[in-house]
């Protein structure tokens, strides 16, 4: 199942700048990649996002010059760099953990990539202190690794790979490492650094969340193989299949059966789907219902909204949200998502009690995957 | 392994320490003991190291022995070094097996196989005995310790710091030189010494490599103790020990050092 | 292949020959040439022994050269009981020592591991100092203990424990003294090192099971530190069987250690086809240690990378 990820940003007659052709990578009898194709266009935020063990890591490597693929090509520019070993290719990469050498100083670490090339030694003191002052750490140039935090030594990593001004920044789970504050706060740093500079970064992650915040277009990845590649948003509203529906966020899916061109039949009834959502009668499909379109209530609501009843099992409180999980009449359960308005945990609903689940007929995403 | 020693492990590893320990101490007190007799303490005295200073046999031997050492440590070094490198980088090539067989067999095989085996090439080849029969054969005896040494450090090597040199533009051979090599120095330092101090205390090797005029300080050492205990001996044991003494615990600072640099920025990486 | 992995291809090949080459002509090369004088004979003449390898001579020489060796020494070996005598001595010596290397150097070990953290870099310099120092100097210092106007005779008879002199020297108690006194940091360290990588957390599984301490070290500990055990044993037992030093100064002059024959027939009788054929004999005893140890060393090659 190979699908090619074209560019749909502001480029597109402009050639992508990395282009994955038909590329296959065994480790002896296994693939971890799968004849994938795949585009990045120029200035762009890419996030590779899968489960562990799915190739998202092998694929970087891969256009880092540390792995070669067994068959296929990979085109920077239209060149295919397969053939070019790693130092000299014009992209750089920061490590998972972060690799700084530990018996140089920041500065060392940093202008390193740079004293490969021969720059005059007041360029590369210039440069630095340019980097130093991007990423925050104004005088820290001659310290040692060992005696700067995680949070620190990240910054050294990023301010390392970014210095030699690459055609493509490699980033490796760059945030595991780092708690949840600390993340998100770095999350934002990364996208406004990405934007300044306009330099096309790829990021890999297996953090959902952190793929939708940061990234302009995802390539969901799923054992060697492209599940689907869009925009944050459209992956989210559009999923392509079950699968990606149910990896990202939290979903609800009802199998059914198209009776007519905009009519589903369930097993917990008949509801209405948005006109066009493709299929024939008679086709068996699965609707995909994400939580925080759904509507709780207790009553029965009119209308020519889609409704079931059902009993609330299991409450999530999040702080912001509560997720209910409501069992319904088939003893499944669907996912509703709700804003905690009401202050102090007053009002909404306790586990037992009946409630309504209801969504409008465009709500729901019918997939035939 | 669980923290909490019993009584029964402390005193194992306390009588275990005495026992290694114990003699030792008592020839370097007895070094300066005034009295021949081991059984008589006569005082403190310096006067058997003052008689170590005429004894021209000795010192010669001693001069011939730190020469022999620093030659063949060194070129110990290097061959074990890249012995280690060719078997942890190199994935399997003809001859690997024999390879890591020849690297590592002078650990264990007995001293008087390879000495004479080393003496009858020689005779073979038709060449001199003497000093460099001596040197080479230290060479390829102690090689198989830096490897051993030099290796296990390399196999616990960071490969993502060459990985991020060769990214930043180093190419292989210059990141390995300035980026591994410079890492594991401590390692490499570590086979030379200890290179050096086997080669300063062989006997039967030399024995059998050995020609007119290259008397080593054990050579030395062993035909006078043949004819029984004399304080000199004890003396020039006393510096020999004080020597190896001061390098090792200076070398195992210097390796605690960078081991403790290196545990610093790994637990970095993960805070 | 890129023509760039290529060179580095060639560049890394170039690493490994050096030193190969250097074993093969220093290390390899004497065993065949051990086994060669082990097959000539005897002659009292510089070098000691015919036939000489004459390459110039052709093939014809080499035929010549066939005809010549004898299996004389060999033949000797086996008739006179000395030899036999020599050879099982050293493997009984080997065997007992390395048994009684085994018995004191597991608990310590054992100790080391369990010792807290910060401890075990000084405990660990502190057993392999005294291996730092001459092996010649320690043998030394104990014939200034054991020797009969020595120091243990001294404190003995101060602590009326006997009434002359015991000769301790020139004894197998002597040379087993020395042995273990030699060895135990080879001992040691195998198993030390085997044991501070085991996992903390399968005592702790193995206690939640209901297993009480001592079993648990029978059932868990013991088992995974056999690794180091085997290395250490090996480690020992090899060399001791080929032990010249100890033997020569702090045993008696009964049956000697093969080590010990040796020497007397290189260097006291001139004797190199006999020399060399007691060197060839113990290389095919030692043959199945060795290829024990050599896996062993494979082995933890191949769980590194």
């Amino acid at each position: 199942m190979a699908e090619r990820g074209e560019a749909t940003q502001n480029d597109t007659d402009k050639q992508p700048l990395v282009r994955f052709e038909a590329v296959t990578k065994r480790f002896g009898a296994v693939a971890a990649i799968e004849t994938l194709s795949l585009d990045i266009a120029h200035g762009e935020f890419f996030a590779l996002l899968g489960p562990s063990g799915c190739g998202k890591t092998t694929l970087l490597r891969m256009l880092a010059g540390f792995e070669a693929p067994t068959e296929g090509r990979i085109l920077l520019d239209g060149e295919d760099i397969v053939a070019v070993q790693p130092h000299r290719r014009p992209v750089n990469m920061m490590f998972q953990n972060y690799a700084l050498f530990p018996h140089l100083t920041v500065e060392g670490n940093i202008a390193f990539g740079l004293r490969q090339e021969n720059t005059t030694r007041a360029e590369i003191a210039e440069r630095v202190a340019e980097i130093l002052a991007l990423v925050r750490l104004q005088g820290f140039s001659g310290r040692r690794i060992g005696e700067l935090s995680g949070g620190q030594r990240q910054r050294v990593a990023l301010a390392r790979s970014l210095i030699k001004r690459p055609r493509v920044l490699l980033l490796d789970e760059p945030l595991a490492a780092l708690d949840k504050k600390l993340r998100a706060e770095t999350q934002f740093e990364l996208m406004e650094l990405q934007r300044r500079l306009g330099t096309t970064f790829v990021i890999v992650t297996h953090d959902q969340e952190e793929a939708m915040i940061v990234a302009d277009r995802i390539a969901v990845m799923d054992q060697g193989r492209l599940k689907q590649v869009a925009t944050p948003a459209e992956i989210y509203e559009q999923p392509n299949s079950r699968w990606v529906a149910d990896f990202i966020g939290e979903v609800t899916i009802v199998e059914g059966r198209f009776s007519s061109k905009s009519t589903l039949d369930s097993p917990l009834g008949q509801f209405r789907v948005a006109e066009g959502s493709g299929g024939r009668a008679g086709d068996a499909v699965w609707l995909a219902l994400r939580p925080e379109k759904i509507t709780i209530g207790s009553e029965r609501p009119a209308g020519e909204l889609n409704s079931v009843p059902g009993t609330v099992a299991e409450i999530g409180y999040r702080g912001d949200i509560s997720i209910y999980k409501v069992r319904l009449a088939d003893r499944s359960l669907m996912k509703v998502a709700l804003a905690n308005v009401n202050l102090r945990g007053k009002g909404g609903f306790k586990t037992g009690d009946l409630v309504w689940l209801s969504w409008l007929p465009d709500a729901g995403v019918v997939l035939t995957g | 392994m669980r923290r909490g020693v019993s009584s029964f492990n402390v005193i194992s590893v306390v009588l275990g320490l005495v026992f290694l320990y114990l003699p030792i101490t008592i020839l370097v007190i007895y070094s300066f003991n005034a009295s021949r007799l081991v059984t008589i303490w006569g005082g403190w005295s310096v006067e058997w190291y003052r008689e170590l200073l005429h004894d021209d046999a000795i010192l010669q031997a001693a001069s011939i022995s730190l020469r022999v050492g620093v030659l063949s440590a060194s070129a110990a070094t290097v061959l074990g070094t890249l012995a280690a490198v060719a078997l942890t980088r190199m994935g399997r090539f003809r001859g690997r097996l024999l390879f890591s067989g020849m690297a590592y067999a002078p650990l264990v095989i007995p001293e008087v196989i390879t000495g004479l085996s080393l003496l009858l090439l020689f005779v073979a080849l038709g060449v001199d005995r003497g000093f460099w029969t001596i040197v080479i054969a230290h060479t390829t005896l102690t090689m198989c310790f830096v490897t051993v040494i030099v290796q296990s450090r390399l196999v616990n090597f960071d490969r993502s710091l060459e990985e991020a040199a060769m990214d930043l533009g180093c190419p292989p051979v210059k990141t390995f030189l300035t980026v591994t090599l410079r890492l594991i120095a401590p390692a490499i330092a570590a086979g030379w010494m200890l290179a050096f101090s086997l080669s300063l205390d062989d006997l039967v090797i030399a024995s059998f490599t050995t020609g007119p005029g290259a008397t080593t300080l054990p050579i030395r050492i062993y035909s006078e103790v043949r004819l029984g205990v004399k304080p000199e001996i004890n003396a020039v044991c006393t510096i020999m020990i004080a020597f190896v003494a001061i390098a090792t615990v200076t070398a195992s600072l210097i390796a605690k050092s960078d081991s403790a640099r290196r545990q610093r920025a790994a637990l970095g990486a993960q805070v | 292949m890129s023509k760039q992995a290529n060179a580095q291809n060639a560049s890394m090949r170039l690493v490994a020959l050096v030193p190969y080459l250097w074993l093969v002509i220093f290390f390899l090369v004497p065993f065949v040439i051990v086994l060669k004088i082990s097959l000539s004979q005897t002659v009292l003449a510089q070098p000691p022994y015919v036939p000489l390898f004459d390459i110039a001579a052709g093939w014809t020489g080499l035929v010549e050269f066939a005809k010549q060796l004898s299996a004389d020494s060999f033949r000797l070996l086996s008739s006179d009981p000395l030899y036999l005598l020599s050879y099982l001595k050293s493997l009984q010596i080997a065997t007992v020592s390395t048994a009684l290397l085994l018995v004191i150097g597991y608990p310590i070990a054992y100790g080391m591991a369990r010792a807290p953290r910060g401890w075990q870099p000084p405990l660990v310099i502190a057993v392999v100092l005294p291996f730092w120092t001459s092996f010649l100097i320690r043998i030394y210092a104990w014939i200034n203990i054991l020797q009969r106007d020595g120091l243990l005779n001294d404190v003995l008879a101060r602590l009326h424990m006997i009434d002359a002199p015991v000769a301790w020297l020139s004894s197998d108690t002597a040379i087993f003294i020395g042995i273990v006194y030699s060895y135990l940091p080879f001992m040691i360290l195998p198993i030390y090192a085997a044991l501070e990588k085991m996992d903390e957390t399968l005592l702790e599984a193995a206690a939640d099971l209901g297993c009480p301490r001592w079993k648990a070290f029978w059932l868990v500990t013991l088992p995974l530190s056999l690794p180091g055990v085997a290395a250490g044993a090996l480690l020992c037992f090899i060399p001791i069987v080929g032990e010249f030093v100890i033997p020569d100064l702090l045993g008696g002059s009964e049956t000697m250690m093969i080590g010990q024959t040796l020497w007397t027939e290189f260097f006291s009788n001139r004797d190199w086809p006999v020399a060399s054929a007691i060197a060839v004999t113990l290389l095919g005893l030692l043959l199945v240690p060795l290829l024990f140890f050599e896996r062993l060393q494979q082995r933890s090659l191949e769980e590194g990378r």
